[in-house]
């Protein structure tokens, strides 16, 4: 009995393991994908900052704008969340395909399953370190210092990671099977992104209903723990416990169910 | 390396679910549990084809082993089951030692990269480490003849020049356990006997040779043993000269003698 319910999670953790140490493979495809989409522009992947860049200036003008704030404030806010959200949308959107994209390889290469998964997330973080290029910028233009408090980003940062890992993993098992679920989360994800403060401040909402929109939306806390650190504020205490938790808990429910559907997995491509 | 290299099969069976449009969706499953959920399986699209079954036979170090089979008899379903890939759904199957199927060589090539990348990303694929690619790297340009098109995109070669690249880069490997569907030539005459040469030395280092073919020649030449499949389970299992005589029928050189 005992058995049956810990051989799940383990062979999720062996397969993840496996993964593991086949790193450099990982680092290749990922690469690769990036190298890919932009391999005969010019300036290659920088167009990702640029899009980023023209896409966060316009938004935030215009939002700044019709919610009233100052834009030293909101421009820099905003940008910060634009990216971070962004890698976390994206890497879940498609961590939906990562199996079914892969299935030439998986058919045909015995290999740690979760490579695929990393391989998602990994070209995601590269992007994002692309995103990134702008944020110094804005600071720069906007004359916004950057204290020491700025470092708590990193530990938020993994922290982030390692919920946006285990949610990529329940995904990619669930829309290996069952395709239609990638348009559901695909939706989901963004409903997520207009009641997570992105686009508009905390402050913007106020009464019970607001309340209730950001205290249950652990999102928001995600998000929270890399963002504030950045612009010269400590996360509350309530989003480190409410990431660090989520992260327990999740990654405990994803071992279980990942692990189930390991050995199926190759029989729904 | 320690780990004795072996395959082993108890009373395997594999069960396919054939998801159709209707079944691969979510909602026909929510409908139908909430229909009672008695809605048979198959009515709902989801057939099951019986790939292979009952299938029990253990492959030691130092073996050679060829499949026949027609079409549809479940070769590719064992090949996967043989390298790991699938988990049979009754059974039990051990594989023990690191196996490479060498299926589609041309698997993990992008036609924008050039030569030198793709020969990274396709080493990678086989499982090579980047200190290993580094040491075959001159080999395997040598081997197939570009020179400086390693330089140039992959899609801009000949046909030719793809498929040794794609060959060279696949016959780096020296795995314990070798799966192949059909002999791996580069079809280019020139390069034949260099090619062929190469395979050997491939497939005399392997441990376990898994050879699925339908040329008599090609498993007489290879092959100590063979496994015949009919309709998903093990019609014949032995020495190759008997297996082979009676798939094929006797030989003709024996026809004459007797």
């Amino acid at each position: 009995m005992l058995k049956n319910f810990i051989s799940s999670p383990l062979a999720a953790v062996a397969d993840i393991q496996g993964a593991y140490h086949r790193y450099h493979l990982i680092g290749t495809l990922g690469w690769q994908d990036v190298a890919t989409r932009y391999r005969r522009s010019r300036i290659g992947a920088f167009w990702l900052t640029i899009n980023m860049a023209v896409m966060i200036v316009s938004i935030g003008f215009l939002f700044g704008r019709l919610f009233g704030q100052p834009i030293d404030e909101f421009l820099p806010y905003f940008a910060a969340g634009q990216i971070i959200w962004g890698l976390l949308a994206t890497s879940i959107n498609e961590g939906c395909t990562a199996f079914s994209s892969a299935s030439g390889i998986i058919l045909q290469v015995r290999i740690p399953l979760f490579i695929h998964v990393a391989r998602v997330l990994w070209r995601n973080i590269i992007i994002f370190a692309h995103n990134l290029i702008i944020l110094p910028l804005v600071f720069l233009f906007f004359m916004k210092p950057v204290g020491w408090v700025a470092l708590l980003a990193i530990p938020g940062f993994i922290l982030l990671l390692l919920n946006v890992t285990w949610i990529m993993l329940i995904v990619s098992a669930v829309c290996a099977r069952f395709r239609d679920v990638t348009q559901i989360v695909q939706n989901a994800v963004q409903v997520l992104f207009f009641v997570t403060p992105i686009m508009w401040t905390a402050e913007t909402l106020q009464g019970r209903v607001g309340a209730l929109i950001l205290n249950l939306n652990p999102f928001n806390s995600l998000l929270d723990i890399v963002r504030s650190p950045l612009l010269g504020q400590h996360p509350e205490m309530i989003h480190w416990v409410i990431s660090i938790g989520l992260a327990v808990v999740g990654w405990i429910f994803a071992l279980w169910f990942y692990g189930q559907r390991l050995k199926r997995l190759a029989y729904w491509l | 390396m320690s780990k004795q290299t072996f395959i082993e099969l108890v009373d395997v069976g594999v069960d396919f679910p054939v998801y159709n449009a209707a079944s691969m969706s979510l909602k026909n499953r929510l409908l139908s549990s909430v229909t009672g959920g008695t809605i048979d399986r198959e009515h709902d699209g989801v057939l099951v084809v019986r790939g292979l079954q009952e299938i029990s036979l253990k492959i030691s170090a130092g073996e050679r082993v060829g499949l026949i089979g027609h079409n549809g008899a479940g070769k590719t379903t064992m090949l996967r089951v043989l390298s790991g890939i699938y988990h049979p759904t009754q059974g039990e199957a051990t594989v023990s030692g690191e196996c490479i199927s060498l299926i589609d060589i041309s698997l993990g090539i992008d036609p924008e990269a050039t030569g030198r990348e793709n020969i990274r990303l396709r080493s990678a694929m086989l499982g090579l480490t980047p200190e290993q690619t580094r040491r075959h790297l001159d080999d395997i340009i040598e081997f197939s003849g570009l020179g400086d098109f390693i330089e140039m995109p992959f899609r801009t070669y000949s046909s030719g020049m793809q498929l040794r690249l794609a060959f060279a880069v696949s016959t780096t490997v020296t795995p314990q356990i070798l799966i192949l569907d059909e002999w791996l030539s580069t079809g280019d005459e020139n390069f034949r006997e260099r090619a062929e040469e190469r395979m050997r030395r491939v497939v005399d280092s392997t441990e376990i040779l898994i050879l699925a073919s339908h040329s008599r020649t090609l498993l007489t030449a290879n092959c100590d043993r063979i496994i015949w499949l009919e309709h998903g389970k093990v019609r014949r299992d032995g020495k190759a000269q008997d297996v082979l005589d009676e798939y094929f029928g006797p030989q003709p050189s024996a026809l004459t003698h007797s």
